[in-house]
């Protein structure tokens, strides 16, 4: 068999040297353009990152990387400024984004796997892309116009004549300004934006547990909640623990949504309830007429916003590699 | 890998299983009814799957059901536990009567009724935790135990499911890096850890390896002393070996029901004849 293959092979190099050597010329061209598209991605990140260092590196320059990290002002007369109140808001709507929008998630995915009648899935589902596929900026009008007075009107003004003057509890819910904007709005938004990645992603894995495995469990007598508790969520817990980061990275990231609805002020209030900032809704608003040094800290706090999105990053991927040893 | 287990009986390779010394001796001294089938019809959506079975399966014996692929075997074993209710395009009429109570009425509590009656699958299915706590899951599900009453309980179950000499240092590991034969036996210790009356068995051994299989109905030969035991087979050995009782299925239907050597022996159908004698299936 191997004499016939060598035969082969000599036959092709005999009869068509020109074909193989354009065939080789080909190939190399292939490989190369493979290799640069590859490269296209290094070049880009490093450029970017490159180019915000650069930028940045005055603001860092004149504060120190910890003082401007730490930093909690953000006076632009006066050329100072902290990133302080922009990160603690970045991470506080997050984390509400994130509190609210995964319970939420899996609801639906656990509804669309495991309950719901095969009529009820298809719609359903299909109105979960349909809400992967609102624009960024339909959610900031709706949540300025419609959801922002809502809050105002049912939560915040009620809200505070209940927690005034309330150790703790007032400190967190009080809201000073209650226009309906701030830190909670903007995560409740940032919830409703996240949910569909989280829930779809959700759904696939839960969909690819074999029916054997959730009838056992179904088989033993577990009610529905100890099914999905005990077998189903450990089952996909690796899957679930990205799932969360993939939301939790646009969370972070998301810019004109949260720039609408977030309050923009520039100082950090103890209560949720409170306008603040997030890093990305800093950036977009005040780029536009920023002087020399603003510029620089408003670069730096483009920096910082990725350290905080790689580090997520990073620890998705031990999270993950840990509960997979497991 | 290959631990014996105690010899606790050779088992025969002539296709005549264990009790019963005729046909004639079993109808005559027959044991209490545990399930009894009274026009039991099953339908997939338009489907029907069932046609009015009537069945008595009797208190600790096997029985198995055998027949060619769609003919329902698995769907009535389906019934017994109700795990069809899953789905709502399945539904099942008539009666099946487990300790005088109809198991298919809607006031039926199902989770109490799989905790009477478990089922073992065609692949095992352990779930994403420690051994330990596979057996301990059914449990828990039920009773609340001190920590050393539930040691003994596991240990138990392991040991009547011939599994405790390979795991017993590993307990704290996770039940899915056990080989096939060991997961399955594990998902057989889980199901009589919970002391059900009766155990669904769904084709157990047909993802396992020979020896593995051998195991596993070496097991199941012991566990009648205590369970009710209802098998669905496609391996007519297997069926001819280990259960008291079979069931010939056909198209939904049942064909023929009696003693196991009658059914392999002296049939009484064309239909189960040719099939127990692999003329078809």
């Amino acid at each position: 068999m191997s004499a016939a293959v060598t035969e082969q092979v000599m036959h092709l190099s005999d009869t068509a040297p020109a074909a193989r050597r354009s065939h080789a010329v080909f190939d190399r061209s292939f490989r190369v353009l493979c290799m640069l598209s590859a490269a296209t991605v290094l070049l880009v990140l490093i450029g970017i990152l490159g180019s915000i260092v650069y930028g940045g590196w005055p603001a860092f320059r004149e504060f120190g990387f910890w003082g401007f990290l730490t930093g909690s002002r953000w006076n632009v007369a006066q050329e100072v400024f902290g990133a302080w109140p922009a990160v603690a808001g970045t991470l506080l709507c997050a984390l509400i984004a994130l509190v609210i929008g995964v319970p939420i998630s899996l609801g639906i995915a656990i509804f669309l796997t495991q309950l719901s009648p095969k009529w009820l899935k298809g719609p359903i589902a299909t109105a979960v892309e349909l809400l992967a596929a609102v624009p960024s900026i339909i959610f900031g009008m709706w949540g300025l116009f419609v959801f922002a007075p809502l809050v105002s009107q049912y939560m915040q003004v009620p809200l505070n004549s209940v927690v005034e003057g309330v150790p703790i509890v007032g400190t967190i819910l009080y809201s000073a300004v209650p226009s309906g904007t701030g830190i909670f709005t903007a995560g409740v938004i940032l919830a409703l934006m996240i949910i569909p990645f989280i829930a779809s992603i959700t759904r696939d894995m839960l969909d690819q547990i074999p029916s054997i495995l959730r009838e056992s469990a179904y088989g033993m007598g577990c009610t529905t909640w100890e099914v999905v508790r005990h077998v189903l969520v450990p089952q996909t817990a690796v899957a679930l623990v990205g799932a969360v980061m993939l939301g939790l990275g646009r969370a972070l990231g998301e810019t004109m949504a949260v720039t609408f609805v977030v309050g923009n002020a520039n100082r950090l209030s103890a209560s949720l309830l409170d306008p603040g900032s997030t890093i990305a809704s800093r950036i977009a608003n005040e780029y536009n007429e920023a002087g020399d040094l603003q510029l620089s800290a408003l670069m730096a706090l483009g920096c910082i916003l990725f350290i905080v999105t790689f580090s997520v990053l990073i620890v998705a991927r031990l999270l993950v590699a840990r509960i997979g040893k497991q | 890998m290959i631990t014996a287990i105690e010899p606790t009986q050779v088992r025969t390779p002539a296709p005549v299983p264990t009790s019963g010394p005729a046909p004639v001796a079993a109808a005559a001294k027959p044991e209490p009814v545990r399930i009894a089938c009274r026009n039991v019809d099953f339908y997939y959506g338009d489907f029907h799957g069932l046609k009015s079975i009537n069945l008595d399966f009797r208190d600790r014996q096997v029985t198995a059901l055998i027949g060619p692929s769609g003919c329902g075997k698995s769907t009535l074993l389906r019934t017994f536990n109700r795990i069809y209710s899953l789905y709502p395009e399945q539904r099942a009429t008539g009666e099946i009567i487990l300790d005088g109570r109809n198991i298919l009425a809607a006031s039926t509590d199902v989770n109490e009724l799989r905790s009477r009656v478990g089922m073992v699958f065609q692949k095992p299915t352990p779930f994403p935790m420690s051994i330990y706590d596979n057996v301990a899951f059914g449990i828990r599900l039920n009773q609340r135990i001190g920590r050393a009453e539930m040691d003994v309980r596991v240990e138990e179950a392991l040991r009547k499911a011939a599994l405790w000499t390979e795991v017993k240092d590993k307990l704290r590991q996770s039940g899915m890096g056990l080989s096939g034969g060991q997961q399955q036996r594990l998902c057989i210790a889980r199901t009589i850890a919970q002391k059900p009356e009766v155990i669904l068995l769904d084709e157990p051994t047909s993802a396992l390896d020979p020896i593995s299989t051998g195991k596993v109905e070496e097991l199941i030969d012991q566990l009648k002393s205590e369970f009710t035991i209802v098998i669905v087979t496609h391996n007519m050995q297997q069926a001819a070996r280990i259960s008291q009782y079979t069931a010939f299925m056909y198209l939904g239907e049942v064909i023929e029901f009696g003693p196991t050597n009658q059914i392999f022996m002296t049939p009484t159908k064309k239909q189960t004849h040719d099939y127990v004698t692999g003329r078809f299936g």
